[in-house]
C-alpha cells in the first residue's frame, strides 16, 4: 500500500508524476489549499505526510490541529519563516526544507539582476514594447558596465559563493562581509570585511545573501546606503526584510544609487508600488528558484524527505536536529 | 599654435567632447541633429578630420566630394559598413575605428540576454509593474536554468570569446562555429564544430556573434532552427540581418525555440512587429555597447587614431 500524502500546493509536472507513482494522493499535481482545507484533507485521507510551501502559514494554532497520523511536514522551499519551528518541535512533528538544490538557479538570477540593473534592462525593454522607432545618440541612455567592477557580497554562503564564481568571469573584484572569515580555498581571493560599514564605501555593486531574521532586519538603511559610493548598483535576491525600502527608494530617487535589481520585498506580493514607478529598478516577482529544473528538484527533494521519514529513516533536511 | 579642425557629426559623451574641444577646433553638434551626406560636405569645409557615426552613410560620392583638407575619417563604431572604404583608398584617406573596446560591454549584453530570456525577465517585470502580482507559487513563470547548459557561439571573434569566458563562470560548456578552428589558447576549452548540424544540435543556448553582410544574411533560418534542440534559447546582439525574423517568430510560437533575447534587428529602429506580440522574447534597443565606460573608451580610441594620423604616425586602429 502506498503512503498517504496531501500536497497543498501546485507542483511541476515531473513531481506530480512521481507522487502519482509512489504515493496515495487525491491530487498528485497539488492543489492550492488554505490551512482549513489542508487540515480537512489531511483528516479525510488519514494522511501520513504533508507537502506544502510558503503560501501556507504553519503557525502554532495550525500545528496544534495537525492530527498525529501526520509523521512529516515537508516545505518545498529553502526559507521557513512561514513555520513556527518551536511549535512543531514541541509537538514532535518533523519539518524539512529543500536547501542546496536552488543555489545555482538563484546565483544565475542574481547575476541577471546585476546585469539588468547596470544595463537598464527595464527601461530598454519598455522602449521596445512601446515600439522603439528612434535610434539613440551615442551619449544617450547609457548604462554602467558591470565587468571589472568591485562586487560586495553580504553573506558568502552557498549562494554568495556561487555568485562570486560567476562574477569572476566578468573580472569583478570580490569583497565580502560575513559573520566569520572563510578558509582561503573558499575565499578564492575575495577580500574579507568583518565590518559591513568598512566594506560599503568600496563596493561599486552590492548584493545581499545574508540570512533573514531580527539580527539582519533593515541591514541596508539610510545610513548604510549612504556609505555606498555615489552611482552604486544594489541587488537583493535573498530576503526583503534585509532592506529598509523607504531608504532604498530615497537613494534611487536622489541618484545616489544608479539602479537596483530586486527579486524580494518587505511585503510580498503587496510590495511597495513606488518601486515600480521608478525607472531605475529592475524587478522580479520572487523568481530566484523559478526554473523548471530547480522547482522540480525542490519538489523531488521534499519527496525524498517524506519518503525517508515514512520508511523509518531520519529526514535528510530537518529544520532542527 | 593653430588647432586642427575636427568635424564631429553627432553628440558624443561629455568626456570625449571635452577632449576634442581641448585638442581640436571642434565643430560639435549640440542638438544631435541627424546629418546627411550634403550636411557633412558643407560642414567639413576647411576641416582636417571628420568623426562620424554609423548612422551617416559616407558613400563613394560623398567621400569623393570631401574637401582636400580632410586627412582622416574616424568612425565611432567597430563596423564600417557605412563608409565606402574603396573610395577612401582611392583618395588615400585613412579611416580609423573603435575595435576591441566594446567587446566586454557587448558580451555582457549577450549574457544579459541569455539570462533575461531564459528566466523570463520581461514577463516577470511586467507582472510586477502591473501591480497585479498575487504572490509566489511553485509553478509561476518557470524559466529554464542557464548554469550548466551547453552554449553555442556562432562567430568566435573577440566578443564571442569574452562571452565564452563569462559563460564558463556559469559552468556552461562552450561550443563554437567559425570558418576556422582557433589556436588552443584562444579556444580555452571551447569545442569547434566544422558543420552547422553538429553545432546547432549542441546549442541549448545559441548566441550569434558573427559579422553581418551578404555571407551571413538570414543565417538562422527555418532549416537551421529545426536543427536546434527543442526549447533552445537564441540571443543576438550582433547584426539583425543574421536572423530570418519570420522563421524565428514561427519557432517561438511553436516552442521549437523556447526563448529569445534580441538587441539588434533587420531594419532598425523598426522591427518585425511579430516580436512585440510574443511574451517569450526579451527585446533591447541596440544598446549592446551602451555603457558610459565603453562609450568613453570608444571616443578616446577614435580620437587617438585621428590624432596619430594628423601627427604623421600610424594609428593602431587603422581600418585596412
Amino acid at each position: 500500500m502506498k503512503p498517504r500524502l496531501i500536497v497543498s500546493r501546485q507542483m511541476p509536472g515531473p513531481v506530480g508524476a512521481r507522487i502519482r507513482a509512489e504515493f496515495d494522493c487525491p491530487w498528485p499535481e497539488g492543489r492550492d489549499m488554505d490551512a482549513e482545507e489542508m487540515l480537512q484533507q489531511v483528516r479525510d485521507t488519514q494522511a501520513e505526510a504533508l507537502l506544502f510551501s510558503s503560501h501556507l502559514k504553519l503557525d502554532a494554532a495550525v500545528i496544534a490541529r495537525i492530527p498525529d497520523h501526520v509523521r512529516i511536514a515537508a516545505t518545498c522551499s529553502v526559507g521557513f519563516e512561514h513555520i513556527d519551528v518551536a511549535a512543531a518541535r514541541a509537538r514532535g512533528l518533523p519539518v524539512t526544507n529543500t536547501p542546496d538544490v536552488l543555489t545555482d538557479c538563484t546565483a544565475d538570477l542574481t547575476m541577471l539582476l546585476i546585469l539588468g540593473a547596470c544595463r537598464r534592462a527595464h527601461e530598454y525593454e519598455a522602449i521596445m514594447r512601446a515600439g522603439w522607432r528612434r535610434g539613440y545618440g551615442l551619449g544617450e541612455m547609457l548604462g554602467v558596465r558591470a565587468s571589472g567592477k568591485r562586487l560586495g557580497i553580504v553573506g558568502l554562503g552557498r549562494i554568495g559563493q556561487a555568485v562570486a564564481r560567476r562574477a569572476r568571469g566578468f573580472n569583478m573584484r570580490i569583497l565580502y562581509n560575513n559573520p566569520r572569515r572563510l578558509p582561503e580555498d573558499i575565499e578564492e581571493g575575495a577580500t574579507y570585511f568583518a565590518d559591513l560599514r568598512e566594506m560599503l564605501p568600496q563596493c561599486d555593486i552590492l548584493t545581499l545573501h545574508a540570512r533573514g531574521g531580527p539580527a539582519t532586519a533593515g541591514l541596508m538603511n539610510a545610513e548604510t546606503f549612504a556609505l555606498l559610493p555615489k552611482g552604486a548598483v544594489f541587488v537583493n535576491a535573498s530576503r526583503g526584510g534585509l532592506v529598509d525600502e523607504e531608504a532604498l527608494i530615497a537613494a534611487l530617487r536622489s541618484g545616489h544609487l544608479f539602479a537596483a535589481g530586486l527579486d524580494v520585498y518587505h511585503n510580498e506580493p503587496a510590495f511597495d508600488l513606488r518601486l515600480a514607478e521608478l525607472p531605475n529598478t529592475f524587478l522580479f516577482p520572487h523568481m530566484g528558484s523559478a526554473t523548471i529544473e530547480t522547482r522540480t528538484a525542490m519538489g523531488m527533494r521534499a519527496l525524498d524527505n517524506i519518503a525517508a521519514v515514512l520508511a523509518g529513516r531520519p529526514p535528510i533536511d530537518p529544520l532542527w536536529n | 599654435m593653430v588647432k586642427p579642425v575636427l568635424l564631429i557629426t553627432r553628440r558624443l559623451p561629455p568626456a570625449v567632447e571635452a577632449r576634442a574641444a581641448e585638442h581640436f577646433d571642434a565643430r560639435l553638434n549640440p542638438d544631435d541633429s541627424p546629418r546627411s551626406g550634403a550636411d557633412i560636405l558643407r560642414l567639413a569645409q576647411g576641416a582636417d578630420a571628420v568623426l562620424c557615426c554609423p548612422a551617416e552613410k559616407l558613400d563613394g560620392a560623398t567621400i569623393g566630394a570631401l574637401p582636400a583638407t580632410v586627412k582622416v575619417i574616424g568612425t565611432f563604431s567597430v563596423g564600417f559598413d557605412h563608409i565606402d572604404i574603396a573610395a577612401c583608398r582611392v583618395r588615400n584617406l585613412p579611416v580609423v575605428n573603435t575595435p576591441d573596446v566594446l567587446s566586454v560591454a557587448t558580451a555582457e549584453c549577450c549574457m544579459l540576454l541569455i539570462l533575461a530570456a531564459s528566466r523570463r525577465a520581461g514577463e516577470g517585470e511586467r507582472l510586477v509593474r502591473s501591480g497585479g502580482w498575487t504572490g509566489w507559487t511553485p509553478t509561476q513563470l518557470l524559466g529554464t536554468q542557464v548554469s550548466g547548459r551547453r552554449l553555442g557561439i556562432f562567430g568566435m571573434g573577440r566578443i564571442g570569446r569574452e562571452l565564452a569566458r563569462m559563460a564558463r563562470g556559469f559552468g556552461m560548456s562552450v561550443h563554437y562555429r567559425d570558418v576556422a578552428r582557433l589556436p588552443e589558447p584562444l579556444e580555452a576549452g571551447a569545442i569547434w564544430h566544422d558543420d552547422d548540424a553538429s553545432f546547432l544540435a549542441a546549442s541549448e543556448v545559441l548566441s550569434l556573434n558573427a559579422p553581418g553582410g551578404a555571407a551571413t544574411r538570414d543565417w538562422l533560418n527555418a532549416e537551421r532552427i529545426a536543427l536546434l534542440p527543442r526549447g533552445a534559447v537564441v540571443v543576438n546582439a550582433a547584426r539583425g540581418t543574421l536572423i530570418d525574423d519570420a522563421a524565428l517568430i514561427a519557432a517561438l510560437q511553436t516552442g521549437q525555440v523556447g526563448f529569445a533575447g534580441l538587441d539588434v534587428y533587420a531594419g532598425e529602429p523598426a522591427l518585425n512587429p511579430g516580436y512585440l506580440a510574443l511574451e517569450n522574447v526579451v527585446l533591447l534597443p541596440h544598446l549592446g555597447s551602451a555603457t558610459r565606460e565603453t562609450r568613453d573608451a570608444m571616443g578616446h580610441l577614435v580620437l587617438d587614431g585621428i590624432e596619430a594620423v594628423l601627427a604623421g604616425r600610424e594609428p593602431a586602429n587603422l581600418v585596412r
